[in-house]
């Protein structure tokens, strides 16, 4: 079978912050040939039901990533450390978002 | 403007949103990539939404003889009054790039004028359409310097639409006796200052995307009359089906 080539263009990874001061998460990813046409379909494909209030794109191959078949090292050595988990204390009332 | 010319008048405007709304919605499942295919629903979408508004609203005016699904689906040809430019096929990318371009000038010039209007109502409509037709233009003229400035081939294109399409624009600065009761109310721009506003914006984005404004050229007229290309039928035809096979029919 010969190989189909792609021509939608460059992936680009999309984050968003639903409210002011919050994170940007991560919601998806869009083809797209350049910054401007990515930013464009981000906002098309992903806030068209107001989900958002910022929004970022990232070129996916500009994201640098754990390799999944060699994450053990990674994150298993954190798992018996329970101390570095702050559960000890109590949280203040009227603290969100931690 | 007393509420029988304001009523033709929010007709007029939801005509050129309805017809250009179905024909963005042809595109559904046909757009040249994914994202550009929901790309250019959500903007048939906003085109909808605003129809609705208005069509709802020129019903009201009109003392609820008819609704706006009768507006919509109960009117033939020659009782729809939208330009002769929002019919116009998508005969490929390029038509349908050129069509929306020109379109979005024309009703974000309509909206701001329409934004500061007394009646609130419209003044609502403009306000949010605004919004939506400021991103309209954003999209549609991106694609304007992408094809006008890219391969030979899609300059071609692009360029065969502008000629093609060129004819339909005399329309939307053209004034007829309503027209010119709404512009004495400042309900719309002067035919000159519409006009104007065109083409200084079409001029300098195709200069930027290396296409050239035809020279003046014969310009179609009629819509105002209820004249239109033959186009208009079978897209009629087809957004009507429904309700012409089954009258009264309830979603």
């Amino acid at each position: 079978m010969s190989e189909v080539k792609d021509t939608q263009g460059q992936l680009w990874e999309v984050f968003i912050q639903t409210k002011k001061g919050l994170p940007f998460k991560h919601f998806g990813s869009v083809h797209a040939f350049d910054k401007e046409m990515a930013i464009q379909n981000a906002r098309d494909l992903y806030t068209r039901r107001g989900e958002g209030k910022g929004m970022w794109v990232v070129p996916a191959d500009a994201i640098v990533a754990v390799d999944p078949n060699n994450d053990a090292s990674f994150f298993e050595p954190a798992d018996d450390k329970i101390y570095r988990h702050p559960t000890f204390y109590e949280l203040p009332d009227g603290t969100k978002n931690m | 403007m007393d509420s029988l010319n304001l009523s033709k008048f929010c007709i007029r405007l939801g005509d050129h949103c309805l017809i250009m709304a179905h024909r963005q919605s042809e595109l559904c499942s046909n757009g040249p990539f994914l994202e550009e295919d929901i790309a250019q629903i959500n903007l048939g979408l906003d085109l909808l939404g605003q129809a609705e508004a208005l069509l709802i609203y020129a019903a009201k005016l009109e003392g609820g003889s008819r609704s706006a699904d009768d507006l919509a689906f109960r009117r033939s040809e020659r009782q729809f009054h939208n330009f002769m430019l929002t019919e116009q096929p998508n005969t490929d990318f390029a038509f349908v790039i050129v069509r929306q371009y020109i379109m979005s000038l024309y009703l974000l010039k309509t909206y701001q004028v329409l934004s500061k209007v007394e009646d609130e109502t419209l003044s609502g409509i403009a306000l949010k359409a605004l919004k939506e037709l400021t991103y309209h233009e954003r999209h549609f003229s991106m694609w304007i310097n992408r094809l006008g400035d890219g391969t030979a081939e899609s300059k071609l294109r692009i360029q065969t639409a502008v000629d093609e399409l060129w004819m339909f624009v005399g329309e939307l600065y053209e004034e007829d006796a309503l027209d010119l009761t709404a512009q004495k109310a400042l309900y719309a721009p002067k035919g000159e200052e519409m006009k104007a506003f065109l083409m200084e914006q079409i001029t300098a984005k195709f200069t930027e995307a290396t296409l050239s404004v035809p020279e003046s050229v014969y310009m179609t007229t009629g819509s105002k009359q209820g004249i239109h290309t033959e186009y208009l039928g079978f897209l009629l035809t087809e957004m009507q089906y429904l309700q012409r096979a089954y009258p009264d029919a309830k979603w």
